[in-house]
């Protein structure tokens, strides 16, 4: 594919030479013990690599040539929406580079302006009251968010009752695992024969015992709820608060909003959504936004817009506190804001439409190459699909790469065996989606015939299929020097 | 729309594959009372206007020589690290499940394990956290399941914020959490009852002072407590590390490792920890193992501790990790070397040691930091902080934040190896002007 120039790429640790010098570092005569006193020093310096500039450019240089991303690979991961970064949003985000937190709140009116228009934007975008910017990830506003939940039972004096969260059995994994660190009980619920929630299952578990429900709509199966507002009516009625997983938001942004649906607090990726780099797993940010009855418990501080300017509302005695330092990922928020400038309203739902268009579209082709469906309802911005009969997602995903392209999202959702998981994006080319197609079936024709051939894929990357047994029974988490 | 390759033809010809004519019919399956809300957004714009009108957002900030700290400080970023981490493999690619075209990723990942755990000297580090302050969370989080107890207690030396999220975290889960106040700057001795399972200490703390918490340690451990030590990485290049004075979990804020300050984010967080703690951890750990070949190769490992096995008996719910920001720090490392990092961390403590001496010439100015410090220090002021800081602001200078929690006037204030002796002269001319006038 592309990316095996070198076949073994030493750890820097092993391109350390003693004495080697690399970025000069600033010289300021400085006494450790006077500055420090003899106890407080360290004995062995860290064991840091020891490389000149170049060396070190060079290892990471080469190091990313082992590397697949958007800008080098489709990478049509589902659920992660692994869309086109435009690059003009990182010369948006280095105009504001040199800011620091703790800085006077009137030189940071530009920085509050964009955090708070940026939250005006989202919460009209989501049809919701009020947001706060500050969860650093996706999980991290899920945390936030179920949090609030619980803060408002527990002001209501009900959380020793409501001690539930119903999950759907297709939900994704930090949303049973977000519940509990909130300290509720988790129980899931069926999807039915269409692959979306069981509302007569849902409706038999609701109570008082229930804090909340957690859904994703469009679902991880890529459909969209469509009795979502008998869903959320029943569950209001039940005193039962909803929860949106903002993860798949992308198929329906400027379309039709959470808030219009009945939830109650929804968190956003901005990652995903809004086109934010995903960085090689974070840093992303993801922002929570809720219903005015839920407002009073979100973190501080929130940005605030008065007559005389930006300001930032500590003052908030319900509020939760705070789940992370300062004001979360700014640099991220910059980028999401320069994103929904550039795109505007329509720009954001013909995105959208078009993300639904190509899964909508790569689905067919899949299908047409004998790749299973198993819930092939109207989906929106993705799709699980199942290989062929007898062959395993796991061996076609490592064939895909030696086709060059990245695979989907596999064994998930739970609920579907040997799934595929996959969501193309707005940003891929009809001829892509076509390739892509053709890929599979090359896979599945071949693999068929030649079961080991499958099973030993990939054969062109820069290393094959990895003892992940033994990185398990004997990790070895670090370099040491012997 | 700008962005997606789609001409109309294209359009027209995939929909009709679908049997459709129109965009809108992909949401028709939706109910009609969902569709098309009102959505009030500005109007598009190119490239060019949107970064002039940024540009122009910019300038309504007020910039300035930055003498803040909070563990977030203005140090030099070595050029190398942005061309590396702005490299679009590692800047587009997202978790590294599928190895073997992820290896650049977790093989950058690997080293920054390595790196961590040396820096700390403790024995392993997960793939980082959020920030210094989340990472604080899951490490008591770690120690109280470790230890099968509900209490904690934090040190009031340890960052406001930090302590802050802290007690979030831990009123979720239902534990208990006590506060020790500081005597003067620093943290001292304390009894740790048999029913505490985490003591948290910051060193160099909040004030900047350097803690000598071996005595707590030693007391937390007799108690059956692990000890959890809030650390700026940037000191230990010099300063006794936490795994040579007893601390079992040692978290901190990464900003100073090659990181731009950014309004306090994105950053990164991270976390290390004895070996017999390793199956605690959350989070991302990278193992090297071999592939089919018997070529090195590193790979997710322990992922059986995660979310998306384990999912409501997860050890977090933390997903990803801060990767691209920690990246910025294994490259910054490899850099500078050890050599490189401790000039660094030598020449931004003189530098704050210089600063230190020459504010408290001011009239009615005294020290809340005794030395030893590291980057940062406190001074009591005789007006109002609030007020210091926005008359610096107004000469161009960013220091002095508010601490009121430790005391009336209390200010902070830091330096780093980029401010040379006129910097500080000129700084230490604006804050006599400031308290003064």
């Amino acid at each position: 594919m592309g990316f095996c120039f070198s076949d073994r790429v030493p750890l820097i640790f092993e391109r350390s030479r003693p004495g080697r010098r690399g970025t000069p570092a600033p010289a300021r005569a400085a006494d450790p013990a006077e500055l420090f006193g003899e106890a407080n020093l360290r004995e062995r310096p860290p064991a840091l690599p020891e490389v000149d500039e170049l060396t070190a450019l060079r290892h990471y240089t080469n190091l990313s040539r082992r590397q697949v991303g958007v800008d080098t690979t489709f990478y049509p991961l589902g659920s992660c929406t692994m869309k086109y970064n435009p690059r003009v949003l990182e010369a948006a985000a280095r105009l504001f580079a040199d800011l620091h937190p703790y800085q006077d709140e009137a030189s940071l009116q530009g920085a509050l302006f964009l955090m708070h228009e940026l939250g005006e934007y989202l919460k009209a975008l989501t049809g919701m009251d009020a947001i706060t910017l500050q969860p650093a990830a996706g999980a991290h506003g899920e945390l936030t968010g179920m949090l609030v939940v619980r803060a408002y039972h527990a002001d209501r004096g009900e959380l020793e009752q409501r001690r539930v969260v119903l999950v759907p059995d297709s939900a994704h994994g930090s949303n049973p695992a977000t519940s509990a660190m909130a300290g509720f009980e988790v129980r899931e619920v069926p999807s039915d024969a269409d692959g979306e929630v069981d509302l007569e299952a849902l409706k038999r578990e609701l109570g008082d015992h229930v804090a909340a429900i957690m859904l994703t709509n469009p679902n991880t199966l890529g459909l969209f709820e469509r009795r979502i507002l008998s869903l959320t009516e029943a569950a209001h009625a039940a005193g039962v608060q909803l929860y949106y997983d903002g993860a798949n938001l992308n198929a329906i942004m400027g379309w039709a909003r959470p808030g219009d649906m009945g939830f109650d607090v929804v968190h956003l990726n901005l990652h995903k959504t809004f086109a934010t780099p995903h960085g090689g797993g974070g840093p992303g940010a993801g922002p929570v936004a809720v219903k005015a009855h839920l407002a009073p418990y979100l973190p501080v501080p929130l940005v605030e817009k008065t007559p005389a300017g930006y300001r930032l509302d500590f003052q908030r005695p319900k509020s939760i506190g705070r789940v992370r330092s300062f004001f979360g990922n700014f640099g991220v928020l910059v980028k999401a804001y320069a994103y929904i400038r550039l795109l505007g309203r329509e720009g954001l739902k013909r995105a959208a439409a078009l993300s639904v268009l190509n899964a909508r579209y790569l689905k067919e082709l899949l299908k047409r190459r004998g790749y299973r469906v198993p819930y092939d309802g109207p989906t929106m911005h993705e799709f699980v699909a199942q290989p062929p009969e007898g062959l395993r997602a796991l061996d076609v995903a490592k064939a895909l790469l030696d086709e060059g392209f990245h695979p989907p999202t596999i064994y998930f959702p739970l609920i579907v065996k040997e799934a595929m998981m996959i969501e193309p994006t707005e940003t891929e080319a009809k001829e892509t989606l076509e390739a892509f197609a053709e890929a599979l079936g090359r896979i599945a024709r071949r693999g068929q015939e030649d079961p080991d051939w499958l099973h030993g894929a990939p054969y062109t990357t820069p290393v094959r299929r990895l003892d992940e047994v033994r990185a398990n029974r004997r990790p070895v988490l670090r370099w040491r020097p012997d | 729309m700008p962005y997606a390759p789609h001409t109309e033809a294209e359009v027209r010809a995939m929909l009709a594959d679908l049997g459709l004519e129109r965009l809108e019919e992909l949401y028709a399956h939706l109910p009609a009372d969902l569709l098309d809300p009102p959505i009030e957004l500005p109007e598009p714009m190119n490239e060019d206007a949107l970064l002039r009108h940024l540009a122009e957002v910019a300038a309504r900030n007020r910039p300035g020589r930055v003498f803040l700290g909070g563990g977030v400080r203005d140090h030099f970023v070595p050029a190398i690290v942005d061309t590396v981490a702005g490299r679009g493999e590692f800047l587009t690619a997202y978790t590294p499940y599928q190895p073997e075209a992820s290896q650049g990723v977790l093989q950058a990942i690997f080293e920054y394990q390595t790196m961590i755990a040396e820096l700390t000297a403790l024995d392993v580090a997960n793939a980082s956290l959020y920030d210094g302050a989340s990472a604080l969370a899951e490490g008591v989080l770690l120690a109280l399941r470790a230890t099968r107890r509900m209490r904690a207690m934090v040190s009031r030396g340890v960052h406001p914020e930090y302590r802050q999220v802290l007690a979030t975290y831990l009123n979720a889960v239902g534990a208990d959490l006590e506060e020790v106040p500081l005597e003067g700057d620093r943290t001292p001795a304390f009894a740790v009852a048999d029913d505490v399972g985490a003591v948290v200490v910051q060193s160099p703390n909040f004030l900047g002072a350097i803690e000598a918490y071996a005595p707590l340690a030693e007391a937390a451990h007799a108690a059956g407590a692990l000890l959890v030590v809030v650390a700026d990485p940037l000191s230990l290049a010099v300063l006794r590390p936490p795994g040579e004075q007893g601390a079992d979990v040692a978290v901190g804020e990464g900003q100073p490792l090659g990181n731009p300050m950014s309004l306090g984010g994105p950053h990164f967080g991270y976390i290390a920890v004895r070996e017999g703690l390793l199956r605690q951890l959350p989070g991302r750990l990278v193992s090297m193992t071999e592939d089919a070949e018997g070529r090195r190769g590193f790979v997710l490992a322990l992922s059986a501790r995660e979310q998306h096995i384990r999912r409501a008996k997860a050890r977090s719910n933390i997903t990803t990790n801060a990767q691209n920001a920690a990246l910025r720090a294994t490259v910054h490392l490899a850099a500078l070397g050890p050599e490189g990092l401790k000039g660094v961390a030598l020449a931004t403590a003189a530098a704050a040691r210089r600063l230190y001496q020459l504010l408290l010439e001011a009239g009615g100015v005294r020290p809340l930091t005794r030395p030893p410090f590291f980057a940062e220090f406190a001074l009591r002021l005789p007006k109002d902080p609030a007020e210091v800081r926005s008359l610096l602001a107004e000469a161009g200078y960013h220091g002095a934040y508010p601490i009121p929690e430790y005391g009336e006037g209390a200010a902070l204030f830091a330096a780093s190896e980029r401010m040379t002796e006129d910097d500080l002269l000129a700084f230490a001319r604006a804050f006599f002007v400031a308290v003064g006038g």
